[in-house]
């Protein structure tokens, strides 16, 4: 077997700032500490150290299969930076890169170890929540919420900032086979909705409604307003 | 609440077609069209399982007059494999009946949802369409076998009682789902252009009521409707297939064009 090049890959190591791996190099255990090494690296976001989006989407799929198994409720947050390109412009890109930092800190500090909170783009982060119960979600999202408005970003010497989130949520569908696609397309939206009804808040999917309102029923059997006569006046006023 | 969503990816080649029935309301035809669809897209040359959905209270057996030896029950209890529970009958289709003592599976367990999955991810590979015949109202069993559909197709008659029900069922469907179109067919439509002006006026209500909240809104896709036509109440007491029966009668003409809005 010609020899292993591992050198790009330790430096990478160094780079990230993680240890070597330990045992004799090349000897099977060097090598397994090495791939390990590599794949905690692969999963990181470099800037925050959070879970980037290939570990998140990973971590959703999981998540899935296992609320399809087990029925289990599921919380997904999606959490946008409110106005952040107002902090890159007015005070650069470092103070922009200190922001994202103390966001992904905050984050981190008021979720459960079990929840895995990523990077998943630019200025947006994913929460997932396993085992989160429907009553819970607007709680968990307004101590997200307030967690980091009430955090101070030094940035220069002494001037301090502050930032507002605002956030999607959605439940991942139980007992049934959905995609990491749809669920983040469904937090998606309610971010958005959130961005939309004046940022800094959390917006929620909507539970579904079978309840039909007299107003509803009113239009629904109203169908002479359309110009036909298509309801029989003896079979539709009975009901 | 339990917040089905029907996965995207499910269209694959070379497996069938999921066609979800449902109604909100029961007693509406929904087995009865179900059946004849069935039979109607069978002799376009696809072939067709019927699945029996309703596991509570199953009742295909009733309307296609079969006493079945082996049902889903001996597949999902283990006394028997799916191959010998699957029946090719008269309308040149196949039916997969629920059978009696299903009482226990009328609610979403894992079990019940395994099942279900496993039962129709192995039969799908085999025909050009399954069609999955639900029970009556919005039970998580009922949401959960629609969600395992690519297309969901709403039966309704012109009963204020039955619109109303078909109308909460496309509401859940569009909030939960995130569908973006339902199929529709009016049963026991009393005029020509019934059907229609029901579809329209569902949809003036649904864009009303339901479309403001949703990022993609819904559209029904309206494929006809079978008008009322007393073969039909022969052809169910004498439990045969109306297309079988009387195929020349307007309720089968119908019920052929229907198949041919949704064939592949």
């Amino acid at each position: 077997m010609p020899p292993l090049q591992v050198d790009a890959a330790l430096s990478l190591l160094r780079q990230s700032g993680h240890p070597a791996p330990v045992g004799t190099p090349g000897s099977p255990e060097w090598v397994q500490g090495l791939i390990d090494a590599l794949c905690q690296l692969s999963s990181r976001d470099a800037l925050t150290g959070l879970a980037n989006r290939r570990h998140f989407e990973i971590v959703l799929g999981r998540e899935i299969d296992r609320v399809a198994r087990a029925g289990e409720p599921a919380l997904l947050l999606i959490v946008d930076i409110d106005h952040f390109k107002q902090v890159n412009d007015q005070h650069g890109h470092n103070a922009g890169d200190e922001v994202l930092k103390a966001v992904s800190q905050a984050l981190l500090e008021c979720v459960r170890p079990m929840d895995t909170v990523a990077r998943i783009g630019g200025e947006e982060f994913g929460i997932v929540l396993p085992n989160c119960p429907p009553v819970f979600g607007p709680t968990v999202a307004g101590r997200v919420r307030s967690c980091v408005e009430r955090r101070r970003v030094t940035i220069g010497l002494s001037q301090q900032i502050g930032v507002t989130i605002s956030l999607g949520g959605a439940f991942a569908p139980q007992w049934v086979r959905s995609s990491v696609r749809l669920w983040l397309e469904r937090a998606d939206l309610q971010l958005y909705n959130a961005k939309a009804a004046g940022r800094n808040r959390a917006v929620f999917e909507p539970a579904a409604v079978s309840m039909v309102s007299a107003e509803e029923k009113g239009l629904l059997f109203n169908i002479s307003e359309f110009g036909v006569s298509a309801v029989d006046p003896e079979t539709g006023s009975g009901s | 609440m339990n917040v089905p969503t029907h996965d995207t990816r499910a269209p694959q080649s070379r497996r069938a077609r999921i066609t979800a029935v449902t109604s909100g309301k029961g007693g509406v035809g929904k087995t009865f069209v179900s059946a004849n669809l069935a039979a109607a897209l069978a002799r376009r040359g696809e072939r067709v399982l019927v699945l029996d959905a309703d596991l509570g209270l199953a009742n295909l057996d009733v309307v296609l007059n079969l006493s079945p030896k082996i049902t889903l029950h001996d597949v999902f209890t283990g006394k028997h494999v799916l191959e010998d529970a699957i029946l090719p009958v008269a309308g040149g289709f196949s039916v997969l009946l629920a059978g009696s003592g299903m009482v226990e599976y009328s609610r979403l367990t894992p079990e019940v949802r395994d099942q279900l999955l496993a039962t129709i991810e192995a039969v799908t590979p085999r025909f050009d369409r399954v069609l999955l015949d639900t029970g009556a109202g919005i039970s998580d069993v009922v949401l959960y076998t629609l969600s395992l559909a690519h297309d969901v197709l709403v039966v309704t008659t012109p009963e204020p009682t039955a619109l109303t029900d078909a109308y909460a069922t496309i509401k859940v469907l569009a909030t939960t789902q995130g569908r973006h179109s339902l199929l529709l067919a009016v049963n026991q439509s009393l005029h020509r252009g019934e059907g229609r002006s029901i579809a329209n006026q569902l949809q003036l209500v649904i864009d009303r009521f339901v479309n403001p909240g949703l990022d993609a809104p819904i559209k029904l896709d309206f494929v006809g409707e079978v008008p009322t036509d007393p073969n039909v109440r022969t052809a169910v007491q004498k439990r045969q297939l109306l297309l079988e029966l009387y195929p020349g009668t307007p309720a089968a003409a119908a019920l052929l064009a229907i198949a041919g809005r949704i064939a592949l």
